[in-house]
C-alpha cells in the first residue's frame, strides 16, 4: 500500500528550514512570527503542525509553500533553495511541487468544480485533453465525478473542501499544505477528509497539516508543536521520540 | 507556447465586474472618443477645406507687380519705375517653358456694367486665356471661360464673377446676354462657379469680370500690365521661375535681378506652405485636447481596474498559490482593460461616424463660417491616431492596477478579507 515510502526511501528531503525566522513590520511594532525554527520533512511523511492560534502555524505554512518568503534563514524545498527564486520560479515550485488545501477552501467562486481543478493545470502547460483526463481522475477520486459542472455554491462545505483537495493534487506535488482543513467543516465533513487525508498518506504522498484538531493530528504519525513561533515538541507516533515514519496511523 | 491561450482562458473565468461601473467607464472612454475624434475630424476638415480655399486663388502660383529699381544697375540710376506690358508675355513663356502658365492683368476697378436701366460699380480685369486655368476661374454649367479665337479677334466677350451675375442679372441665366461695359456692348460667356476664396488681390475673384486681354487693350488703349501671374508645376519649382522671371525683365528693362523691389511678389507658394504648417498646429493641438478628455477616460479604466483588483485580491493569491506566473495575473487585468477601451472606442468611433455624416447632410454653401467649418471629415489618419491614443491608454490604464495586482505577496492577498 505505501508503496511510496519504499521508492523516495532516502530519497531526501521534502522540507528542511534551518533557522527561519519571519517578522512583521507593521510599522510601529515588529511582530516575531516565528523564531528560529529548523523542520525537516521527508518524503512520505504525514506531519500535523499543531499549536495554539497565533503561535505562527500559518506563518509557516505560508513559508513552506512559498507564498511568504522568511525574514532570515534558509529554506530548500526539494533541495530547492527557496530564498534565491525568482517570482516566476517560484511560481513554478507552488505550481509543481506544493498543493495546497485551506480552511476556507479558496474555491473560485464564479467557476465549476471542473474548472477549478483544472487550474494548476493550466498554469503547468498542460494539454486540453490530459487537462480533462486529469481533473476527471481526481473528481472522480474525491467521490465528486456527478458534480463536475457545479459551482462552489452549490456544494456543500465537504464537498468543496474535497474539490480543494482535488485540486491540491492536480500537478502531482511532492508535498500537500493543509491549513485547518477541517475547520469550516462539521465533524462529519471533517471525518470524510481525515480520512481523505489517510488515504493519500498510505498512498505515499507527504503531507504537512495545520490543524487544532486533536483528532486529525492523531491520526499523524509525527506531530510538530508550534508555540511563541518556535518549535516545542516534535514526536512521532504515541509519544515515541525522532522521526519514526513507519509508525501506522492511530 | 500556449500563452496567450492561457491568458484568454484566464481572462474567460475571471469574476465580472459590476455591470453599472463598467458601462460608466465605458461611456466615459466613447465620451472621450468622440470628442477626440471630432476635434480631429472638424481640424481635418478645417484643413482641408482652407486647402481648397487657398487653392480658390490659384495653386502653385505667384503674382507680380510693377515695381521701382533700389539699386543701380548698368549705369542706370535708382528709383526708374519698371512697368512690364502686353509684349513681354510672349518673352517670358519663351524663356520659361517649365512654367504651367503665365498670364497677364490689366485692371480698371471703376467700370459701368450697364443692363438695361441698371448700372453696377465693378472691377474689369484683361487676362490671357490661360488666368481661366491658373486663377481658377471654371465656367458653371451653361457658360465658358475665355477661348483664343476670342482673344485673337478681341471679341467683346465677358466672364462674370459670380456675384457679379447675381448683380447685374438678379435671377435671370446671364449666358449669351449682352451688356454694356463702359458703353461698349459685350456678351456674356460664362459665369464663373462659386468657389471658396482665402488670398485675394484687388477685389475677390466672385467680383470682378474679366475680359480677353487684346479686347482689354483694344477699348482702353493700355498695354502696361497690371499683374503678372505665374504657376509653377510643381511647388518647389517656384523660387526659380520666379529668379528666371526677373531675370529675363531685368534684362529687357535694365534692372538688377536681385533687386526685389522692382518687381514685387506674392509667392502664393509660401503662403499656402505656410497655411499647412499652421493648420498642422491647429490639428495637433485639437488633438492633444481631445486627447486630454480620453486620457479622462482612460483614468475611469484605471480606476475601475485598481476595483477589480482589490475585488479579487483573494483570487489572485488562490490563483497564485496555485502556481500562476505574474503575467497570467496581469494578463488577463490588462486584456480586460483594454476591452473596455476597446469597446468605448468603437462606440465613440460610431457615435463620431454618424455625427460627421449628419454634419454632412446639413447645408453650408453661401456661408463663408460654414464652408469652412462644417466639412469635418474622419480620414484612416485620424483612425490610426484614435486607434494609438485608445490603445496606449486602455494599455497604461490596465498595466499599472494588474502590476500591483502581480506584485504583492500570495501570502498576504490570501490573508485579505
Amino acid at each position: 500500500m505505501r508503496n511510496g515510502h519504499e521508492i523516495y526511501e532516502g530519497n531526501g528531503l521534502v522540507i528542511r528550514m534551518q533557522g527561519i525566522r519571519k517578522v512583521y513590520d507593521t510599522g510601529k511594532v515588529q511582530v516575531e512570527a516565528l523564531r528560529d525554527i529548523d523542520l525537516e520533512v521527508e518524503d512520505g511523511e504525514f506531519v500535523a503542525v499543531v499549536g495554539p492560534s497565533g503561535s505562527g502555524k500559518s506563518t509557516l505554512m505560508n513559508l513552506i509553500g512559498c507564498l511568504d518568503t522568511p525574514t532570515a534563514g534558509e529554506y530548500h524545498l526539494r533541495g530547492e533553495a527557496v530564498a534565491e527564486l525568482k517570482r516566476d520560479q517560484l511560481a513554478e515550485i507552488r505550481n509543481r511541487r506544493v498543493g495546497f488545501v485551506f480552511q476556507n477552501f479558496n474555491l473560485l467562486p464564479h467557476i465549476s468544480a471542473f474548472e477549478n481543478v483544472e487550474m494548476p493545470l493550466l498554469f503547468g502547460g498542460v494539454g486540453k485533453r490530459q487537462r480533462r483526463e486529469r481533473v476527471e481522475e481526481l473528481l472522480e477520486k474525491v467521490g465528486l465525478a456527478d458534480r463536475m459542472e457545479h459551482k462552489p455554491t452549490e456544494l456543500s462545505g465537504g464537498q468543496m473542501q474535497r474539490v480543494a483537495v482535488a485540486r491540491a493534487l492536480a500537478m502531482d506535488p511532492d508535498l500537500v499544505l493543509a491549513d485547518e482543513p477541517t475547520g469550516n467543516l462539521d465533524s462529519s465533513s471533517g471525518g470524510d477528509i481525515m480520512s481523505l487525508f489517510t488515504e493519500l498518506w498510505e498512498q505515499g504522498r507527504t503531507l504537512l497539516v495545520i490543524t487544532h484538531d486533536k483528532a486529525l493530528a492523531r491520526r499523524a504519525p509525527r506531530q510538530v508543536e508550534i508555540r511563541d513561533g518556535s518549535i516545542v515538541d516534535d514526536r512521532s507516533g504515541d509519544g515515541g521520540e525522532g522521526d519514526d515514519r513507519t509508525a501506522d496511523p492511530a | 507556447m500556449a500563452r496567450m491561450p492561457v491568458t484568454l482562458q484566464l481572462f474567460i473565468r475571471s469574476s465580472r465586474v459590476q455591470r453599472r461601473r463598467a458601462m460608466l467607464t465605458i461611456a466615459a472612454i466613447a465620451w472621450g472618443a468622440l470628442s477626440l475624434l471630432l476635434l480631429l475630424a472638424f481640424g481635418q476638415g478645417l484643413g482641408q477645406q482652407l486647402d481648397i480655399a487657398g487653392r480658390g486663388l490659384g495653386h502653385n502660383i505667384a503674382i507680380f507687380w510693377p515695381g521701382e529699381t533700389t539699386q543701380p544697375w548698368k549705369g542706370l540710376g535708382s528709383g526708374r519705375p519698371i512697368r512690364p506690358r502686353i509684349a513681354d508675355l510672349d518673352l517670358l513663356r519663351r524663356r520659361m517653358p517649365e512654367a504651367a502658365g503665365i498670364s497677364g492683368e490689366i485692371r480698371n476697378s471703376q467700370v459701368a456694367l450697364t443692363r438695361g436701366k441698371k448700372t453696377n460699380n465693378t472691377q474689369v480685369v484683361g487676362v490671357s486665356l490661360v488666368y481661366g486655368r491658373i486663377r481658377n476661374h471654371i465656367a458653371a454649367p451653361g457658360g465658358r471661360f475665355l477661348d483664343p479665337i476670342d482673344d485673337a479677334q478681341r471679341r467683346r466677350v465677358i466672364f462674370l464673377g459670380d456675384e457679379v451675375a447675381k448683380d447685374v442679372f438678379g435671377d435671370e441665366d446671364p449666358v449669351g446676354k449682352s451688356l454694356l461695359v463702359d458703353n461698349v456692348p459685350y456678351t456674356v460667356i460664362g459665369v464663373m462657379q462659386h468657389k471658396m476664396q482665402t488670398g485675394a488681390y484687388g477685389t475677390q475673384d466672385k467680383n470682378h469680370a474679366v475680359i480677353p486681354l487684346r479686347t482689354f487693350e483694344a477699348q482702353y488703349g493700355r498695354e502696361e500690365l497690371s499683374n503678372i501671374v505665374v504657376a509653377a508645376q510643381r511647388p518647389e519649382d517656384m523660387p526659380e521661375l520666379i529668379a528666371e522671371l526677373r531675370r529675363t525683365l531685368g534684362q529687357k528693362y535694365g534692372f538688377d535681378p536681385a533687386d526685389e523691389r522692382a518687381l514685387p511678389v506674392w509667392d502664393h507658394v509660401k503662403d499656402q506652405q505656410m497655411t499647412r504648417n499652421i493648420l498642422l498646429g491647429i490639428e495637433i493641438f485639437l488633438g492633444f485636447i481631445g486627447g486630454l478628455t480620453l486620457a479622462v477616460g482612460g483614468i475611469g479604466v484605471a480606476n475601475i481596474m485598481y476595483a477589480v483588483v482589490k475585488e479579487r485580491t483573494r483570487e489572485i493569491g488562490v490563483k497564485m498559490a496555485l502556481g500562476a506566473r505574474g503575467r497570467w495575473i496581469t494578463g488577463p487585468l490588462i486584456l480586460e482593460g483594454m476591452i473596455y477601451t476597446l469597446l468605448g472606442g468603437v462606440l465613440g468611433v460610431a457615435m463620431a461616424t454618424t455625427v460627421v455624416m449628419l454634419l454632412a447632410m446639413v447645408p453650408t454653401s453661401g456661408n463663408e463660417a460654414l464652408e469652412l467649418l462644417g466639412k469635418p471629415t474622419l480620414s484612416p489618419a485620424i483612425g490610426v491616431v484614435a486607434a494609438l491614443i485608445l490603445g496606449a491608454i486602455g494599455l497604461l490604464s490596465a498595466y499599472f492596477p494588474a502590476r500591483r495586482a502581480a506584485r504583492v505577496q500570495p501570502a498576504e492577498t490570501l490573508r485579505y478579507e
